[in-house]
């Protein structure tokens, strides 16, 4: 079984992905960070993470960084969700189901609006 | 936590913490031995022997003198109360293996839960991590190492839309092909 589909294909990803990244290279890139310890795995980071992924699938989102991390430390809050805009202050918000990770994606990602209902101080 | 994918993120994420850069994880259903084995191995700082005791041991240590949670001491459990075992071994500096069997047919074995999601989340959340994932049933194998992914996809980010569906459809197929029980 070949490890990769297609190298052409990954080549074409790569070679678009560039010219996109090269026409905004002012606009600087949005960061989510998914907390990933023991904790927030067992809270449910996994499919909180998966939602995300999904909806940047989903919505064509671009210059968009997705990390995980360990135990952010705050466990009676995970699944915990931390959102840094291009030149914005990091945002922390807790307890981020997958319904919670779709609202903070259509108003914090996309339309620039904190989600004071779900922000935690971290 | 009720599959067995969400506990290999956990020892994963452990393997990360430990700094390590390559880890392998290796899934293995066996139908003829009624075994499921999985294994994890890292090359992160390793573990004293007296370290090693105490992550197995759920109550030798309080949780603010190490930085492994209940996980492992779960995951024992869990493969012993199903006619399985738990192996770890680690040597200072050079890295940790975990293994753990199941009876594969064991009424109370958890379910592997979603492979192709977790190897998606692992990928595409770490990008100083090389991983290498065998998965196996019986003769039919997927296997995948991203280093050659990455090295094509280098300059761009892995969460790009694009990028996440071509690696989502590799895990898919790929272990989709292998008809796990």
């Amino acid at each position: 079984m070949p490890t990769i589909k297609s190298l052409d294909d990954l080549k074409r990803i790569r070679e678009e992905a560039l010219k996109k990244q090269e026409l905004k290279t002012t606009s600087g890139k949005t960061e989510i960070i998914v907390g990933m310890g023991t904790v927030g795995i067992a809270a449910g980071a996994r499919e909180t993470l998966k939602a995300i992924l999904d909806y940047v699938d989903h919505n064509n989102l671009e210059n968009i960084i997705i990390r995980q991390t360990g135990n952010i430390g705050i466990d009676s809050y995970e699944p915990v969700v931390q959102v840094i805009l291009p030149g914005a202050e990091k945002v922390t918000y807790g307890r981020v189901n997958p319904e919670i990770a779709k609202v903070i994606m259509d108003e914090h990602i996309v339309n620039k609006r904190i989600v004071a209902d779900y922000k935690i101080e971290g | 936590m009720r599959e067995l994918t969400l506990h290999i993120l956990d020892i994963a994420n452990n393997s990360i913490s430990a700094g390590a850069d390559r880890i392998n994880i290796s899934i293995v259903e066996n139908q003829s031995d009624d075994t499921l084995t999985i294994e994890i191995q890292d090359n992160g700082k390793g573990m004293s022997p007296e370290m090693v005791a105490q992550v197995t041991d759920p109550f030798v240590t309080s949780r603010t003198e190490r930085k492994v949670g209940l996980g492992i001491p779960l995951l024992k459990y869990a493969a012993e109360s199903c006619n399985g075992w738990f192996k770890i071994s680690s040597e200072l500096g050079k890295g940790t293996q975990v293994a753990v069997q199941f009876q594969l047919s064991h009424i109370d074995r958890m379910p592997l839960g979603d492979i192709a999601d977790t190897f998606l989340t692992l990928v595409l959340g770490t990008l100083n991590v090389n991983w290498i994932f065998s998965v196996k049933h019986d003769d039919k194998e997927f296997y995948f190492d991203d280093s050659e992914l990455k090295r094509e996809l280098e300059g761009i980010e892995l969460t790009e839309p694009e990028v996440i569906r071509f690696i989502r459809s590799i895990f898919e197929e790929g272990i989709e092909e292998l008809q796990l029980t």
